[in-house]
């Protein structure tokens, strides 16, 4: 069926927006198969992102881990600072296209937003991006350039006033715009064809990581590892080695403050099957099927649920997911900092500070690829305030 | 006929019918069970049919309600927080529906129904004389999970068609529709506006004219006027934002003198 990965995915949305939907789809099948649109999207990817981002091999981090090598997918360095970019101007190259000429987005951490702003600054579009008034508030420096781009942020009060609330309003504001506004969804979550449409902006990375890692060591890495909030990353970067039967694909989700806890947001670690978002997959919800809080140090991470590829690549078992605290990301932060001189978003941070539990169960031998999807200036503030 | 022997799809059409013969539009209200406390839930159904509301659709809360506006949404929020389940509203169905005979449906998410179970939901749904449910992220495409269960003991699973289904998709989904055909009013949210949209009447014809079945509008509708401007095009309208505001300002009285004035408008 249509937008299902296994058990998982769909499209649970209003009426109104049934026929968006399609269209959407329509449109999207249209530009993947136009020649013209796939090389403006690839001249934009060189020219305004800078793709290819390159591999870094890691070694003092590899050795300090207790591994062979470690390679660093650099979508730090991409334009505005994280992966989000890639899907950020496929998705408003379609906006384009498809004659909207608003854009609603939401962002968590900030990333999203930051991407879609640059995204419709390039290409002249009205940008309105919701974000929930907690984000704003530990993510001030993202909500300023947002501005500077020229996109309007709208505060979100709702429920938890996070990320969660952030695409409700989202799509409380397609579902009234919906003949004119174009809903740039920044993770690979949501009603199909969003998770499918954002997986295919964002495989670029995974794309390129194989041949780089195929130049650089002559064969493919033993473990492929990115952290998971939505899941945009990790998808993106797993996608060019599901059929390497080989590579290990290891997602790493927030752990908060500890799983027994409460206090998290690993939605594929501590979650259950459900419906939010317009597309069944994992989430963090109570008995009674009510969206539960979480919980994680980094905004980017801190959403109940997750994008139902991933739900069926744990369920299929060819992605092995796990979660890493608050306090350990934070040391993986520090130590990618330290042995690197690369700071990077807390985020990623998870993933580097999964890579001794990788040692330890792949083997010291192990050449593990990781993707480092962002960087962290916009975390300054919150990891001043953590490790004073 | 006794209530047991009514599916409720036949409680739904007998209450439109009613409605019809008396002239008028039937009146459909929303109120969310447990708001603005638990205790008050009962008192404000009961209201709602004194005033002259032919069928009631209760709220059953949801953490995300994506479909909703500001006054739902807030409505939910403390509904959740006063501890309210769907076993509740449950309940609150069951004593409404024994006690006035009432036509009661459930509007409410896909993930609280599906997490407490679409048998359970059907089961427990009948026993208590529901007469169906309303979910508005369920489109048709995804329904089957709940339809399975809830068609063969009679519970209707309202539909909902939007100024943006395209005639195609409503000649597709109309003859699935069961209860009544759910008209959303505009592109949006749910929530009081001041004025009805401009293409409502020519929306309605489109539906109308591939149903048999009662329509009703829903949506913004927040004043007589628009029920007055209704009449004639519809059958039925929806008024749940406004119920809520009305209780809020008035609580029973207040939503008593709100529907009744409704009704009244609703005279043809």
């Amino acid at each position: 069926m249509k937008g299902r990965f296994g058990e998982f995915g769909g499209q649970f949305l209003p009426e109104t927006l049934m026929p968006a939907a399609a269209e959407l789809e329509t449109a999207y099948e249209a530009a993947q198969a136009d020649p013209a649109f796939r090389s403006e999207l690839a001249r934009l990817l060189r020219d305004f992102v800078g793709r290819p981002t390159p591999l870094t091999d890691a070694r003092r981090l590899s050795e300090a881990v207790g591994l062979e090598r470690v390679l660093l997918k650099r979508e730090d360095l991409a334009h505005t600072g994280a992966h989000k970019i890639n899907s950020a101007v496929g998705q408003a190259l379609l906006a384009q296209r498809m004659g909207k000429h608003r854009v609603v987005a939401e962002t968590g951490a900030g990333q999203h937003g930051v991407a879609s702003a640059a995204a419709c600054a390039l290409l002249g579009l009205e940008c309105v991006v919701y974000m929930g008034t907690e984000d704003m508030r530990r993510q001030a420096p993202n909500v300023f350039r947002m501005k500077l781009l020229g996109a309007e942020v709208r505060p979100v009060e709702s429920g938890t006033k996070t990320l969660k609330d952030a695409v409700n309003e989202a799509i409380r504001d397609w579902v009234t715009n919906v003949r004119n506004t174009y809903y740039l969804l920044g993770s690979a979550i949501g009603p199909h064809p969003y998770p499918t449409m954002v997986r295919d902006f964002q495989s670029v990375i995974g794309k390129e990581a194989r041949e780089q890692s195929q130049a650089l060591l002559g064969r493919l890495p033993d473990v492929v590892v990115a952290c998971v909030g939505g899941g945009s990353n990790a998808i993106g970067m797993f996608h060019a080695f599901l059929g390497d039967g080989a590579v290990k694909l290891r997602g790493v989700e927030a752990a908060g403050h500890g799983i027994a806890t409460g206090e998290h947001a690993a939605s594929i670690v501590a979650g259950s099957a459900g419906v939010l978002h317009g597309t069944r997959t994992l989430v963090l919800q109570d008995d009674d099927g009510q969206i539960r809080g979480t919980h994680s140090v980094s905004a980017g991470l801190d959403y109940p649920g997750v994008g139902p590829e991933h739900a069926a690549l744990h369920a299929s078992g060819r992605a092995h997911y796990v979660a890493r605290t608050d306090h350990e990301a934070l040391e993986g932060f520090t130590l990618l900092s330290r042995m690197e001189g690369i700071i990077p978003a807390l985020e990623p941070a998870h993933a580097i500070a999964d890579l001794r539990a990788i040692a330890k169960e792949h083997g010291a031998e192990s050449i593990v690829l990781l993707c480092l999807s962002g960087r962290g200036d916009k975390d300054l503030e919150t990891v001043m305030k953590e490790l004073g | 006929m006794s209530v047991a022997t009514l599916t409720g799809s036949e409680r739904v059409a007998r209450s439109f019918a009613r409605a019809k013969d008396e002239r008028r539009l039937a009146v459909i209200v929303y109120l969310t069970v447990g708001y603005p406390d638990r205790a008050a839930t009962r008192g404000l159904l009961r209201a709602a049919l004194d005033a002259g509301a032919d069928i009631l659709e209760l709220g059953v809360p949801f953490s995300d309600p994506l479909a909703d506006g500001a006054t739902v949404q807030r409505a939910s929020e403390v509904a959740l927080r006063n501890g309210v389940t769907l076993a509740d509203c449950l309940a609150e169905a069951r004593e409404i529906v024994a006690e006035r005979d009432a036509t009661a449906l459930f509007m409410g998410y896909t993930n609280p129904f599906l997490r407490f179970g679409a048998a359970r939901l059907a089961e427990q749904g009948r026993a208590c004389g529901l007469s169906g449910v309303i979910v508005p992220d369920l489109p048709t495409e995804e329904s089957a999970v709940l339809d399975d269960a809830l068609a063969p003991v009679g519970l209707a699973r309202i539909d909902l068609y939007a100024p943006t289904t395209p005639d195609a998709r409503l000649d597709e989904l109309l003859p699935r529709s069961r209860g009544f055909a759910y008209c959303v009013s505009l592109t949006g949210v749910t929530g009081a506006r001041q004025a009805l949209g401009t293409d409502v009447a020519a929306f309605v014809g489109r539906v109308r004219a591939r149903t048999q079945l009662p329509v009703a509008v829903g949506f913004g509708i927040s004043q007589p006027e628009h029920v007055r401007a209704l009449r004639g095009v519809a059958d039925g309208v929806v008024v749940g934002s406004a119920a809520l505001d009305a209780v809020g300002r008035g609580g029973e009285r207040g939503l008593r003198d709100f529907v009744s004035s409704l009704v009244v408008a609703g005279r043809t």
